[in-house]
Parts: structure tokens; sequence; C-alpha cells
């Protein structure tokens, strides 16, 4: 291939081509996924904050949103099941210069990886972690989640759920997390400003993205089709910012709650105290 | 969108006009951008790609005032990068 025509095959591509391995295009998420529209906030806002590429890092878990290290055209790294942070701790403590992002499911994040969550929240380390929940465990075949909603159906809860699920924003606002929000990928336009808000913070930034399984959550809860729980998102969400996140539980009957909820000025990071600790040791 | 056309001097208040560009083997017929086009532009064509998915086209109507305004909700919201939207900037 000579050097114009592929001038001019660059001319017929989608402006975020220049982020993602296109080679690997279309991608096996399926119709209708949350995960795509997340991804492309999360590239605008870096694209807004100005970021360069080299000093991007993302690193993914297990799920279908662990294929998207693969997809993304920056430095990444897939992770064994529940281990994205502590990798990302590593990575971010070694070379601090780096954007450290954490984009993983539900399931990843707070089932298995429920205890690096939590202890990453307080140690206060300098990560953005972005959770795309779906409510369920989708790419194993839509098991039961710690976060699917009560009386919720799944190939594990042919009956209904009788487990209450996490209330992702308040476990992640009680272990201290500095930076707290909810969106749906279906906002994805403040979706972009949250991340880019949460990008120009240091500390640990979390934010929850509701994202429509269509196959393996919808099918089973009379939602069948790829839009169905995207109106559903649109519909029943209220945005309310600075919201107490003890009061944002899910439930299917009520609306959902979304916006900024938590946002922590001034607490010292892990990184800093272990400097600090480092120059009062060696100075003695 | 319709009043708006009607009582904006159209002389003085140029309302944008996007155009469409689909990557046809991307597409897998979720019609997201169909339902959630805030001046519902698109709809889905016979033309079907490899994989059997029917891709979305632009009907525009400007005697309706129903045109592409360049939003970009369509480019936004695809989960599988195939849709963008280029502002034309002649007119």
């Amino acid at each position: 291939m000579n050097e114009q025509t592929i001038a001019e095959d660059k001319l017929e591509l989608h402006p975020i081509d220049k982020w993602l391995r296109s080679e690997r295009m279309p991608h096996i998420w399926c119709p209708g996924c949350g995960i795509g529209p997340t991804l492309y906030a999360w590239i605008r806002a870096l694209d807004r904050v100005g970021i360069p590429k080299e000093k991007v890092v993302y690193v993914s878990g297990i799920g279908c949103c662990g294929r998207g290290s693969g997809y993304l055209d920056v430095d990444g790294f897939h992770t064994t099941h529940g281990r994205a942070i502590p990798f990302a701790i590593g990575l971010k403590l070694v070379k601090p210069e780096l954007c450290v992002n954490v984009i993983s499911g539900d399931g990843d994040l707070f089932s298995i990886g429920g205890n690096h969550f939590i202890h990453a929240c307080r140690r206060n380390v300098d990560l953005l972690v972005i959770c795309t929940n779906n409510f369920i465990y989708g790419m194993t075949g839509g098991q039961l989640a710690p976060t699917t909603p009560l009386g919720d159906r799944s190939t594990t809860s042919p009956y209904g759920n009788i487990e209450p699920s996490f209330n992702t924003p308040h476990l992640a606002d009680a272990s201290g997390a500095v930076y707290v929000a909810r969106w749906t990928s279906i906002h994805v336009r403040r979706l972009e400003k949250s991340i880019a808000e949460a990008m120009e913070m240091k500390g640990f930034r979390y934010i929850e993205v509701l994202s429509p399984c269509p196959v393996s959550y919808g099918r089973r809860n009379k939602l069948p089709e790829p839009d169905d729980i995207a109106e559903w998102f649109r519909q029943s969400s209220i945005i309310r910012n600075g919201a107490n996140t003890s009061e944002v539980q899910i439930e299917k009957e009520k609306p959902l709650i979304l916006g900024n909820f938590v946002k922590r000025v001034g607490k010292p990071t892990f990184y800093e105290l272990m400097k600090k600790l480092e120059e009062k040791v060696r100075g003695r | 969108m319709q009043a708006s056309s009607k009582v904006l001097p159209s002389q003085r208040v140029k309302v944008s006009r996007g155009e469409i560009h689909v990557i046809k083997e991307r597409c897998k017929q979720c019609n997201l951008c169909i339902d959630f086009c805030p001046t519902q532009v698109l709809r889905e064509s016979d033309e079907a790609n490899e994989k059997g998915y029917h891709v979305p086209e632009l009907v525009e109507e400007p005697e309706k005032g129903n045109t592409c305004v360049a939003c970009g909700f369509c480019q936004v919201i695809c989960p599988e990068y195939a849709i963008w939207i280029e502002a034309r900037r002649d007119e």
C-alpha cells in the first residue's frame, strides 16, 4: 500500500481511531453494551485534560471490560481476576508520573477484588477507578453478581435474587475515596466531564458507570432489546449532585440517583506519605 | 426543533449542519443512535452489512425542520465506534 492510499484510508476513520487498535475492530462486545460509550467518554476526557498517550496506562481485570486494554492503543495490562488494583498500585508507586486508570467490571472490582478495592480506598492510592456496573457476571454467562439488585433473575437465581446488593458509591465513600460519582453509559457528556474532573485530582477516585447488558442481564429481566435498559436509565434516573451516598442504593422500583457525590480535598495520598517517611528516615 | 427553525431569523442565526459517516462492518444494529437522535433523522436502512445487521441511514426533511444539526450524540453513544459526524463548514 503506497502512502497516498494510506492517507485516503485515514480520512474514513472514526475520531476515536487514533486511540484504538483499529485492526481488531469490530470488538466482541454485544450490541448495546455500555463499555463502548464508557471507554469513549474516558478517551474524550483524556483529550480534554490533555494527557499525552505515552503517560496513560489502562489496567483491566477479568470480564468483558478486560478486553478493553487489548483494543486501545495505550499502555495496558490485562490482569488476573480481581487483581487490577494491586497491579495498578505497584505501577503508580514505581512510576508516579503516569496517569494510571483501572477500568473494570463490577464482578472483578467488588466480588473477587473487593478487598483490594476497600484497602486502596483506605490507603488513598493515586488511582482513577472506573467500574462499569452491568448488575451481572456478563462474560461467564449471566450469574448472580454482588451488584445484582434484589429480586432480579440470573442463571444462578432463576426465582429472583434474595441477596441485597452492594451500594458501591457508599462503600467507596465510607472507605475513604476522595472522589465518588455515579453516571450511566447513556449520560455520556456528564460522564466525560466527571472523568475529566477526577483526572485533575489526586488520590483514590471512583466513578461507577451503570452499563446496559442486554444479553446476559436484560434477557432474563424483561428488558431484552439493546435499547430497553438504555430507556430504563433515561426514564428513571435523577441527577442529585452531592447526595448522601448512603441513600443511593440501586433498587428496581426506585429511581436511580446519579451525580458527583463526594469530593474531598487535602487528604494526603499514599505516595506523599511514603516520600515523607523516606525523607524522615534517611535524614535522621 | 421545528419551532426554533420558524422563530429564529434564518439569515442571522445559522443552525449547524452535519454529515454522517458510518463504518458499516462495525455496526451491530443496537439502534441506540436511532432512538437517541434528538432530531429523529436516523432510520434503519434496508442495506445489511456482511453479518446481516441493518446499518442506520440519514433521512432529512428540511421543509419540516428535521435536519442533522451535528450535535454528535450518535457518535458518543455508539458502542461500536461505527458512526461519526462531521460538521459542514460551507453554506
